[in-house]
């Protein structure tokens, strides 16, 4: 055989096996509104990048006649490429051969990218579109999760890691995007749940749809497990690359510098908060006029929407923002926007990416449900993330700043390099309402007219207490500025804070309160 | 997305603040107190087996009914001396968790 033959034989089996699943599953895939693995890995990286390995691994089964079965590339595809130029491991399971059952070889080829992305310190990528383990593998295929999940710890805080479930993800297969940094899903295309619904039906009775039980829209508004929603994979391809652009490719490297640019004109930071601390406004306003251009790239948007977190760039740099949101449920704590902040923080520490905290919010959501929901374990969290953070961190009161709230929102105690309070600021043990009603108690029930006695010690304790000054002179707050000198404040404090270097007790590593 | 919403009042220490609520803050479960003369279901499952009917005195620690959920069979057991008020589940039925499913009360 000649050379020529050689390589034309070459050409033909990767024809072959690049076909996946062959025409037929190819036009199921499509018929259910998804791209193929192929199509989908093309569609996130920059063109002509792609890499793939392992294209022709087979899979091992020796049962139940899987020996006689040809499985194209095991059911996933392996590669490398590049991102705005920058190299990214990915892999992308392939639904139409054998419903992208995990089996050993498949396992093995997610592994083995995995080690490569970690050893490389570059990002990963994951496409999740899988009926779950091959059951003809049995206890093989067991092990290929667990090979993964230990990869994904392994490499958590070291490379971002991103999951992308583009079909179905059930059973033990969701806890590998659990462990990643940033999970993206699609309407009415991901479907992530530990058990389905016909074995919910059988055991329990209840009917429920793929949809309602672990559809797209569940995983970003209730569970919190998907941090970015999307309608289309165009639009969750388009939401990928910009996550890249924001963030380091890791925990060495600083993310890409943009060229800095001012916040959009027409945003007047002076006209977005109202002055009555009961009023509602949309916190994203004011971020959008301290960041470069007014772009801010918000995370988990329809999940715990009482705090509001995300990347914004500021002199062309990467700034992770934490931000009270009084538009939804006054910008209380709770539970979930506990849990939410408390990740995005230690995500932001991680991978040296500076926090910038805007505050104003009332304290903690009172309630039986949220008391038992283990809102002291969850709201431990908060404190434990902004405590342990060693990346520069600054915080901005522009309103309301009482009790446990107060603490919690990357407070001077904490260890915040910079507070800077708008005049506006009221930072007080609680709201004057219900200071008055504890600190005159006595003068408002012997009073004549108790509800006029009341609103006067309410009056009084606003006059004297709900303003920044007390904690100024006490050195809690550095410096009370004008709204309009906001991001100037912000952007000197980040340039003398470049080098900031500190560290606490040597240790294995802390116990946060999970 | 919540452009549209209206606002709502929610109080926190005495002080009222206009805002929106989300649909799992509105959803909350109300707080009830326990009745003791309720029997609940701890776990979905199927009723395996009664052995106990209405108006039947039946002693602190006895096996009213057996629950099957996970492959295991749960006795579900009186938890004082008491009396049958009131049984709402047969035998083969398949329950929901925190089902009421009988009612005794005290002797």
């Amino acid at each position: 055989m000649s050379l020529r033959n050689n390589i034309l034989d070459l050409r033909k089996r990767k024809r072959e096996v690049q076909k996946g699943g062959g025409d037929e599953a190819i036009e199921k895939q499509a018929k259910m509104g998804k791209l193929t693995a192929r199509e989908r890995i093309l569609a996130i990286l920059d063109k002509n990048s792609f890499h793939e390995y392992d294209l022709f691994v087979e899979h091992s089964a020796k049962d139940f006649g899987m020996e006689q079965k040809v499985l194209h590339g095991d059911g996933v595809i392996i590669g490398t490429g590049t991102i705005f130029n920058k190299p990214v491991c990915i892999f992308a399971q392939d639904f139409t051969v054998a419903g992208g059952s995990l089996g050993l070889m498949h396992a093995r080829k997610i592994t083995k990218i995995m080690d490569h992305a970690l050893k490389m310190r570059v990002p990963l990528i994951g496409i999740n579109d899988s009926g779950g383990a091959r059951i003809q593998e049995g206890v093989n295929s067991l092990a290929g999760y667990g090979e993964i999940f230990f990869r994904n710890t392994l490499a958590s805080g070291v490379i971002p890691q991103l999951s992308v479930i583009l079909g179905p993800c059930a059973g033990g297969a969701v806890y590998s995007p659990a462990l990643t940094d940033f999970v993206f899903v699609v309407e009415n295309i991901s479907k992530m749940f530990i058990t389905g619904p016909s074995v919910i039906k059988s055991v329990l009775g209840e009917e429920i749809s793929m949809e309602e039980l672990g559809g797209a829209k569940v995983h970003a508004e209730i569970t919190g497990n998907a941090h970015f929603y999307a309608t289309s994979e165009a639009d969750c391809f388009e939401q990928i690359k910009t996550l890249i652009s924001y963030i380091p490719r890791n925990n060495n490297i600083k993310a890409m510098a943009f060229p800095p640019k001012p916040p959009k004109k027409d945003r007047k930071i002076e006209q977005i908060v109202p002055s009555n601390p009961h009023s509602p406004y949309d916190i994203r306003h004011i971020i959008e006029s301290i960041t470069d251009g007014s772009e801010f790239f918000e995370i988990m948007e329809l999940f715990a929407p009482n705090i509001v977190i995300g990347f914004g760039r500021m002199d062309g740099n990467t700034i992770g923002f934490v931000a009270n949101q009084p538009k939804v449920l006054a910008g209380v704590l709770d539970t979930d926007s506990s849990d939410k902040a408390a990740r995005f923080i230690r995500y932001c520490d991680a991978f040296n990416i500076p926090i910038v905290t805007l505050e104003d919010l009332p304290g903690y959501l009172p309630g039986v449900d949220q008391e038992h929901a283990g809102v002291i374990r969850h709201g431990a969290k908060i404190l434990y993330a902004y405590s342990e953070a060693t990346v520069p961190k600054i915080t901005v009161i522009l309103r309301k700043a009482y009790g446990g709230g107060y603490i919690a929102m990357n407070s001077r105690h904490l260890r915040a390099d910079f507070v800077f309070a708008w005049p506006t600021a009221e930072i007080a043990v609680m709201g004057p309402e219900g200071a008055a009603n504890i600190v005159f108690r006595k003068e408002i029930s012997e009073a004549e007219d108790p509800e006029a006695m009341r609103l006067q010690k309410i009056e009084e304790y606003k006059q004297k207490f709900a303003n920044p000054y007390v904690a100024a002179s006490q050195g809690y707050i550095d410096e009370i500025i004008e709204p309009r000198e906001t991001r100037s404040m912000i952007l000197h404090a980040l340039k003398v804070s470049e080098n900031k270097d500190i560290s606490g007790p040597k240790k294995k590593h802390g116990i946060p309160p999970f | 997305m919540t452009e549209e919403k209206e606002l709502k009042t929610l109080i926190i220490e005495g002080a009222k603040y206009k805002t929106t609520f989300t649909k799992k803050f509105e959803n909350r479960e109300k707080w009830e107190a326990p009745n003791f003369n309720h029997i609940f279901s701890f776990i979905p499952g199927t009723i395996i087996d009664i052995f106990v009917k209405k108006g039947d005195k039946v002693n602190k620690g006895d096996t009213l009914l057996i629950l099957e959920a996970m492959k295991m069979y749960n006795n579900v057991t009186m938890p004082f001396d008491g009396k049958i008020v009131k049984i709402n589940v047969k035998k083969d039925d398949i329950i929901p968790n925190n089902y009421l499913i009988m009612e005794i009360k005290p002797l």
